[in-house]
Parts: C-alpha cells; sequence; structure tokens
C-alpha cells in the first residue's frame, strides 16, 4: 500500500469536516443599518479560537458564510461575530436574535502572531467591516496590555453612521495606555471628530520603525494606500499585517474558492505579512 | 501474485460475476455517427448488460471521476422543524469501474491525494475506498490531441488494482492489490505462460513506439517554465478567445472545485446541503459577498487554471495536476489547447 493509498483507508472513516456544531445566539444586536453584532456559545465544548481566526456560520435551510471572529479568547469560553448583511446567509441573520441557534464550523485559518509582537509596539489601522477581525488582536493586545510595547487604534468609515463598537471606541479613547484615533470620509455637522482617509491620521501619530508591527485590515483600497504609509514610516514588509477577504466555502483547502495562487486562504491565512502578500501577486 | 491471462470470450463471465458484489461502470457505445459509421461515442456508464461492455472504446467526453467524485453529492442533511441536529451523508456502495486508461488511472491517483491531504474528506475518500480499479493499457495514443506520455501518466505505478492488457484473443492480467486479488477470483484467469510474458514484452516495446513527446521540454521543467511566463502577454492574448464557459472544468479528471448550498425539502421540515462541480473560470468564482472579485480578468482565470493543472496541485499533493488526457482541449468552443498554451509559454516572454 503506498502512503496515498493508506491515507485514503483512513480518511473514508474520519469524521466529516462540513458538519456544523450547534451555537447558541447570548446577544444580538444591530450595530448598523448593515451590520449585526452577535454573541454566541457553543453548545457542549466551547470554542477554542486565536485572534484572526473565522468560523463558517449555518443558517439551516439558506446555507453558509465565512464569519470572522471579532472577539479575543482572554474574553472567555463566548465568541463574538460582527455580521454585514450583504447576501443570502447574512442577510437572513438580521433576523437572528437572543436564544435563537446557530450553526457553526471551525474555527479555521492562522492568526494574528502576537507573540512575535510581544514587547513591541502595534499600531492597529482598521477600515470598515475591517475593524470586525482587527478587534479580536485589539482585545487580546489590550487585555494582555503590560506584554506589549505602544499600541495606536486607527479607525476609519464612510460616515459617523457606519461606525462599529461605538461604545468601545469610546473607551479606547479614554484608556491613557493606548492612542486611539477615529475618522471617517464624509460627516455633518453633528461629527466633532476627524474628517478625511484613514491615511491622514499618520500625521497624528508617532512611530518607532525599529520596533512596531502595523495590522492593517480594510478594504483592498484602503489596504493599499495605508501600506504605503506604514512603508514611509519605515516599518518593514514583514511587519506589516493583513487579513484577506476571500469566498472560504469549505475551509479546509478543497474547494477552490478563496486560492490565490498557490495558496488556500481559508488555510494558510487568512492572516499574511505585506511581504507574503505581495509575493503573491493576486493579493490585494 | 504472478499475472495471468484471460481469455476475451471469458470477459462478459467474469463482469457478471463482478456485478453479484458490486456496481460495476465501464465505456459503452452511446452513438454511432449517421454520416460515419466509424465515428463512434463512448461515454462511461453503469453496466446493465456485460455485452454492452467496449473495451476497444476511445477516450469519452467525461471520465470515470463522475462515479466517485459525482457532479452532485449531498454532504450534510438537517431538520428544519426543531433541533436542526445536522449529519454527515456518505453515499457509498462497492463499484468497481472497469476499463480504465492509464490517464484517467492517474487523475484518480491525484484527486485521492488532494482530499486525502492535511484534513480528509470522508464524502469522497469513502466513496474511493469502496471503488476498485480495473485499467486497461492504451497500445496507441487515443488522437493528436492527447499528451498523456508528457504528462507522465501513460505508464501509472499506482491508482489501479487490476491491469489489463490486450494482446490478440486474450487479455494479460497483471494484479496490484489485495483487492485486485480478490476481484479476479471470480475470473476464469489462467496464470500466464512464457509466450504471455513475452506477448506482454512486446507490447509494451509497441506501446513505446506509438507514443511521441510533443512538449518542447521536460514536463519536471513546467512548474519553472509557469513561474516565468506569469506575466507573459501569452495570457490575455489566449484569453482573448476564451468565452469563460467553463467546459475545460467540467470535462477534467483532475478538477474538484466545488460549490454548496442548501436544499430544502418541499414540505419545509428538512433539508440538505449539497456540492456541485463549481468552474474557476466562471466570472464569479472569486468574487466575495461584497462584491469585489479577485480575478475580474478572463486572462488571470485562465492563467489560475493553467497554473492549477501544471503547477499548484502538483505542489500542493506532489501528482500531477494535468494527465494529458486532451479533454478540455476536445471541448474547447475557442478551440484553446493546454497544450498549446504549455508549449507557447515556454517560448514567451
Amino acid at each position: 500500500m503506498t502512503q496515498v493509498d493508506m491515507n485514503v483507508a483512513k480518511g473514508a472513516s474520519a469524521p466529516s469536516p462540513y458538519v456544523p456544531r450547534m451555537a447558541r445566539i447570548l446577544a444580538a444586536e444591530q450595530m448598523t443599518e448593515t451590520e449585526r453584532f452577535f454573541r454566541l456559545r457553543m453548545e457542549g465544548e466551547p470554542l477554542r479560537y486565536e485572534p484572526g481566526q473565522f468560523v463558517e456560520v449555518s443558517v439551516f435551510g439558506v446555507g453558509e458564510a465565512p464569519i470572522s471572529i471579532c472577539s479575543s479568547p482572554t474574553q472567555g469560553d463566548e465568541f463574538e461575530l460582527t455580521v454585514r448583511h450583504v447576501g443570502a446567509v447574512t442577510g437572513a441573520l438580521r433576523a437572528y436574535k437572543a436564544g435563537d441557534r446557530l450553526g457553526i464550523r471551525g474555527p479555521f485559518g492562522n492568526r494574528f502572531d502576537y507573540e512575535a509582537m510581544k514587547g513591541q509596539d502595534v499600531l492597529f489601522v482598521a477600515g470598515g467591516l475591517g475593524l470586525a477581525p482587527t478587534r479580536s488582536l485589539i482585545r487580546y493586545v489590550l487585555d494582555k496590555r503590560k506584554d506589549f510595547g505602544k499600541v495606536t487604534i486607527l479607525v476609519g468609515a464612510r460616515e459617523p453612521k457606519w461606525l462599529l463598537f461605538r461604545d468601545e471606541l469610546q473607551a479606547w479613547v479614554k484608556r491613557s495606555d493606548a492612542e486611539t484615533r477615529v475618522t471617517v470620509d464624509r460627516c455633518d455637522k453633528d461629527w466633532k471628530g476627524c474628517v478625511g482617509v484613514i491615511t491622514r491620521l499618520f500625521t497624528q501619530i508617532r512611530i518607532d520603525p525599529s520596533r512596531t508591527w502595523a495590522v492593517i485590515v480594510g478594504p483592498p483600497i484602503m489596504f493599499k494606500f495605508t501600506v504605503l504609509e506604514a512603508l514611509a514610516a519605515g516599518i518593514p514588509e514583514h511587519r506589516i499585517v493583513c487579513s484577506l477577504e476571500r469566498n472560504m466555502k469549505c475551509g479546509v483547502g478543497k474547494c477552490g474558492h478563496c486560492q490565490i495562487r498557490n495558496v488556500y486562504v481559508c488555510r494558510d491565512g487568512p492572516v499574511f505579512t505585506y511581504d507574503q502578500v505581495k509575493r503573491l501577486r493576486e493579493g490585494i | 501474485m504472478l499475472p495471468q491471462v484471460l481469455k476475451k470470450t471469458d470477459l462478459g463471465a467474469w463482469i457478471e460475476a463482478l456485478a453479484e458484489s458490486r456496481r460495476v461502470a465501464a465505456p459503452i457505445l452511446k452513438e454511432t455517427s449517421p454520416v460515419d459509421p466509424k465515428d463512434l461515442k463512448f461515454a462511461w456508464d453503469y453496466v446493465t448488460e456485460p455485452a454492452d461492455v467496449r473495451l476497444d472504446y476511445t477516450v469519452t467526453v467525461l471520465g470515470p471521476k463522475k462515479f466517485i467524485w459525482p457532479s452532485r453529492q449531498t454532504v450534510l442533511a438537517y431538520s428544519l422543524a426543531g433541533d436542526p441536529s445536522p449529519k454527515p451523508v456518505l453515499e457509498h456502495e462497492p463499484q468497481v469501474l472497469f476499463g480504465v486508461h492509464p490517464c484517467d488511472a492517474t487523475a484518480i491517483a491525484t484527486l485521492d491525494a488532494a482530499f486525502a491531504k492535511d484534513v480528509p474528506d470522508p464524502h469522497y475518500l469513502s466513496r474511493r475506498a469502496d471503488t476498485a480499479i480495473v485499467c486497461l493499457d492504451c497500445s496507441r495514443p487515443c488522437d493528436e490531441t492527447a499528451f498523456c506520455l508528457d504528462m507522465g501518466s501513460l505508464y501509472p505505478e499506482t491508482g489501479w488494482d487490476i491491469m489489463l492488457t490486450a494482446e490478440d484473443d486474450r487479455y494479460f492480467v497483471e494484479i496490484k492489490t489485495d483487492l485486485g486479488q480478490e476481484l479476479v477470483r471470480s475470473a476464469k484467469v489462467q496464470a500466464a505462460t512464457k509466450q504471455d510474458m513475452q506477448a506482454r514484452q512486446a507490447f509494451t516495446e509497441r506501446k513505446r513506439a506509438a507514443f511521441h513527446t510533443q512538449l518542447p521540454f521536460e514536463v519536471k521543467y513546467l512548474p519553472e517554465v509557469l513561474d516565468a511566463s506569469y506575466d507573459s502577454l501569452v495570457w490575455e492574448a489566449i484569453a482573448r478567445r476564451c468565452f469563460s464557459c467553463g467546459s475545460c472544468n467540467t470535462v477534467c479528471p483532475t478538477c474538484y472545485c466545488w460549490d454548496i448550498s442548501d436544499d430544502v425539502a418541499m414540505d419545509l421540515t428538512k433539508g440538505c446541503r449539497v456540492r456541485r462541480f463549481d468552474s474557476c473560470q466562471l466570472d464569479t468564482f472569486a468574487e466575495v459577498a461584497g462584491g469585489e472579485n479577485f480575478r475580474k480578468d478572463r486572462s488571470s482565470r485562465l492563467r489560475h487554471r493553467m497554473f492549477r493543472k501544471g503547477k499548484y496541485i502538483l505542489d500542493q499533493t506532489g501528482r500531477t495536476g494535468c494527465v494529458g488526457c486532451g479533454r478540455c482541449d476536445r471541448a474547447c468552443i475557442a478551440s484553446i489547447s493546454i497544450k498549446e498554451t504549455f508549449v507557447q509559454i515556454a517560448g514567451s516572454r
């Protein structure tokens, strides 16, 4: 028997990776017009996950969608998701409330390498829904604040009404052990904060490029320009980190949808450094 | 086990005996052209009548992959009335694929490696583990489109249980696995004589003389040739003809990308999750829910397929991603050829 034949025989009776486990929604909140927040707990064994990972959320009868976990494992056995209503599954989730149940597969993917960031400065740059995956690491870093150097959090949104985690942003702004700045692309006169694209915030902060990790998550257009700012500030390519969005359907490197060249984002990502993304060419 | 021989006249009885314990799938004549009686159309199907089996077949539109990796497969069932309690669905029963050409056996070995790798996929693997493969050696190329010799699929070392070689009035029967040995028990075989061995040897020599390499480079260089071509204008030039119809993926014996969706029963009490063949050539393949499409250009999709076939699958599984069967070339309505593309990129910069 060859190695592959043995693997076939063994894999034939392996558990199916496509069967979700059930989770109970503990809290649900419409965060913006199009984004809904959920706090969940698995029935049975809690979800063991790392900052930066994602899950596949099942709405039975509708389908499955990949969603980033937006909480940190330091928060306990529960986990949190922020869902934008864009498709059939995420649209159906609009109606889900506390007490309802969802199917969950995962967690999948790699993680933000927080070990490597320990003792160093961390600069977070989150645009739009990019704040959801970034928040998993922000929460982790803030919960283990002593392990990290200077923490800077830059958050951008199109308009004030699209800002996510508004209460939390305010709490972060008030913290003395982290610098948080929020900007919006456009606004009306009620907005008292910064206006302009997120790259503008770079002029307001100080970066020590010899010890800073930049974690940049947002739409491709934002990523492109923010990376330029980070590079201009002198942060090396291998310390610029991003999380890529792809159509992860299976989560286990089989279905092909999230493949970028030879990389399966669901398995090898979604977290990559900029030098990795640059080599992929099709990354952003 | 030592090689055996089986009289061609005893083949039907063997198939009949095999059918008692497992489903038998084999190439069958489906159609004869009304204008050209020599133009025969074969297809893989389950056998109901042993006499229908045609081991003199030439390449089929779809390979025997479909019996292990069906175009539609239910993987999950759940309830919509009360507790969903989702359960995996594993559909398999003993079957034998009878008369598989070396290229298709090689392709199945690639699928095996892909589905067994990392996180195993029992929906595929349980079907595969229940499938015996009786290979049929080729004495000449199917047509000028095939380039199996180049892609290293003409002499498969693994991926089969029994290998048949047609010689005059008999088949030379080589047995590779325990399962093969078990299957041969119901055949009226005899130990191969010295003459049979010599005839097999002569067949191999004739086979070697009948096949010729067609790529201008050894296939071991293909991944590097592809890498060097990444920015070539060739992709744009070829893609101008492409309709993004996905026929190439549909007929490919090593393609295994899929899409998955939920089906709800008419009475709304239960549902299931079904996966279906998908195609990386369709414009929505790499699109995300927000509308961003990461392979928007036809040329990037075409290049992705060629890279998958020539490099990525090989890198991932250690097995070839293209077996040179030529099916995608024959199916392409725009006459795009994977072989010609591999030739073209070797000379492009």
